[in-house]
């Protein structure tokens, strides 16, 4: 009785180790799968002509040319181009953070006539894709004066539906006394919303304000409407006319890829949590 | 008196705050949102290359449209594409969302490995898959010749195997993000369902059939009407992967729309074009709404 409970047992152990094996062998696979290109754009960011595509893939080259990444800076205005990127993903993410914010302020925590129905409309425009209406948008950009400017794409860029709603959710997680005991004391809206709201909502502006950034510095389609002159480029937009001009220099190509790739890289490593929190709740965000 | 407001004040000098603090968002909506929507259908019903004064044209441009047989194949590619990496990238991210739910070792590394992809570059990435996918002497061609496949596929270079190419990459790269929304959702199923279901003798598989799918429905949902959602717009990587080729084997609706709009100047019939795009959208969003109703009940 007892051994045939002890072969049962050890039966039972054996299914579920082969079980584990095989949990892990998909993920790790799965896992190698995911991070492979990246790897090899390093890797081949690295070589030369001759040797970016040599087979067997030598992952890590003997001798690394890390000159490569100097000539893609000598040959085109890499730098310029990284300005404009982190100058358009700053801007568009300190305007679009604070104006979503006020206006979640006013949704969540002021009562005023017609409040719900403008809520509502906020709501509605989520739905409507940016591809719909970037032929409009070059229209009114460029009817602005602000075509191929950096200001057209970061004022058409700035307002966002869905960071709205994001705030306002978490605004009315903070209880109505503070604000209330802060109105009592006389301080101004605005006040209440600097002082008191905003200090409290840390987590969720740091969350959004992530999002905000990857989205500006990952965008292709806004740029490539809005902008044409080289001094204006974004990376993303640099990246497509390094390719265009040089279409066989395959390693340098891959240069500008990892250049592109690097911030975004560390932002994610540096505030990982934030991501996954932030997914919980973006369900909405394209 | 002097000094104290009454109720009546207060609240009217509230609500004009709350007006205040929405006027500039709602000033960028109106130019940047609510405007050209409006203009979008306005122009839709227009030929206009954007330098002259629009020309109204009525229904033309939708009459156009459907004996446009490269819009027709525009749409037919954005339901391939949307509704074939459908399925991989569902599978794939319960897959694996479910196998890191399992309280495994690395978890966090596995999952920002899948994720990652996610939020990098579409340029960046496309291009690189357009090296690795090289038909003649590319990495993935490489190790299958090496592996004894004699004439290995064209990938993207190929009218018959470059939809499939970019549907892989499309799936590579959006899975982890549908794998966290997965993992959300497993947090909310209780541990005691798995309990009871163990003292009943049930065994994994019929406790991930029984218990898991479908207390993870609702978020099965969601993930399908964001994913078509989002498929339906895809455009980036097809711009730099493979500009709609070879031939037309991977035009895609929003693609079509761009080159006539900014290649050719026929801003009128991108926009009709466009509308339609919009009602796709429009029409899986009242889905949504629908179903969500329902969900929400069967979730209580």
């Amino acid at each position: 009785m007892s051994a045939q409970l002890v072969l049962v047992n050890r039966e039972q152990k054996i299914k579920r180790a082969v079980s584990r094996i095989f949990v892990y062998a998909f993920v790790v696979i799965i896992s190698v799968t995911s991070v492979f290109p990246f790897v090899w754009m390093i890797s081949a960011s690295l070589k030369t002509e001759a040797t970016v595509f040599a087979w067997p893939i030598e992952w890590i080259p003997r001798d690394a040319h890390w000159s490569n990444y100097q000539e893609i800076f000598e040959r085109v205005n890499m730098l310029v181009y990284f300005r404009n990127t982190v100058i358009i993903s700053i801007a568009v993410t300190a305007i679009q953070l604070s104006l979503a914010s006020l206006a979640a302020y006013a949704f969540a925590k002021i009562v005023f006539p017609g409040r719900d129905i403008l809520f509502l409309l906020f709501l509605a425009t989520l739905m409507i894709p940016y591809q719909v209406i970037m032929i409009p948008i070059f229209v009114i950009v460029r009817t602005l004066g602000l075509i191929d400017t950096k200001l057209g794409l970061i004022l058409s860029c700035s307002f966002n539906a869905f960071s709205i709603f994001f705030m306002k959710q978490y605004f009315m997680t903070i209880p109505n006394e503070y604000v209330e005991a802060a109105r009592i004391d006389g301080m101004s809206e605005l006040r209440i919303f600097g002082q008191v709201i905003a200090p409290l909502s840390r987590p969720a502006i740091a969350t959004l304000a992530i999002y905000t950034f990857v989205g500006a510095w990952n965008d292709f389609l806004g740029p490539l409407v809005l902008l044409s002159s080289d001094h204006n480029l974004t990376i993303q937009l640099g990246i497509r006319k390094f390719i265009t001009q040089y279409s066989a220099r395959y390693e340098l190509i891959m240069a500008t890829a990892v250049l592109a790739i690097i911030p975004i890289l560390l932002i994610f490593l540096y505030f990982q949590k934030h991501f996954v929190k932030g997914m919980a709740l973006s369900g909405l965000k394209a | 008196m002097g000094k104290l407001m009454t109720t009546g004040q207060m609240g009217r000098n509230r609500s004009i705050t709350g007006y205040l603090f929405l006027l500039p968002s709602f000033i960028g909506f109106v130019v940047f949102t609510i405007i050209p929507i409006i203009f979008a259908v306005g122009i839709g019903f227009t030929r206009w290359d954007s330098m002259h004064p629009p020309r109204w044209v009525g229904l033309r441009n939708f009459q156009i449209m459907f004996s446009d047989s490269s819009f027709l194949v525009a749409l037919k590619n954005t339901l391939v594409f949307t509704f074939g990496s459908l399925p991989f990238t569902v599978v794939l991210a319960f897959i694996f969302a479910v196998m890191l739910n399992e309280g495994i070792r690395g978890r966090s590394i596995f999952r920002a490995a899948f994720f990652f992809p996610h939020i990098a570059s579409i340029v960046a990435c496309a291009i690189t898959w357009q090296l690795l996918f090289h038909p003649g002497a590319g990495p993935i061609n490489s190790m299958l010749m090496a592996l004894g496949i004699q004439n290995p596929p064209r990938w993207l270079a190929g009218t018959d195997t470059a939809m499939l190419s970019v549907i892989i990459v499309y799936v590579w790269k959006s899975a982890g993000y549908y794998m966290v929304m997965f993992l959300a959702g497993l947090q909310t199923i209780p541990t005691s369902l798995y309990e009871s279901a163990s003292i009943d003798g049930a065994r994994y598989p019929r406790k991930l059939l029984s218990i898991t799918i479908p207390m993870l429905s609702p978020t099965f949902f969601i993930v399908i009407i964001i994913l078509i959602i989002n498929s339906f717009k895809v455009f980036t990587m097809i711009y730099v992967m493979t500009g709609g080729g070879p031939g037309r084997s991977t035009s895609v609706l929003v693609y079509y729309v761009y080159t006539q709009a900014f290649r050719l100047s026929r801003y009128g019939y991108a926009s009709a074009m466009s509308l339609v795009l919009f009602v796709l959208v429009l029409v899986i969003t009242i889905v949504q709404y629908r179903g969500q109703k329902q969900w929400v009940t069967y979730m209580q």
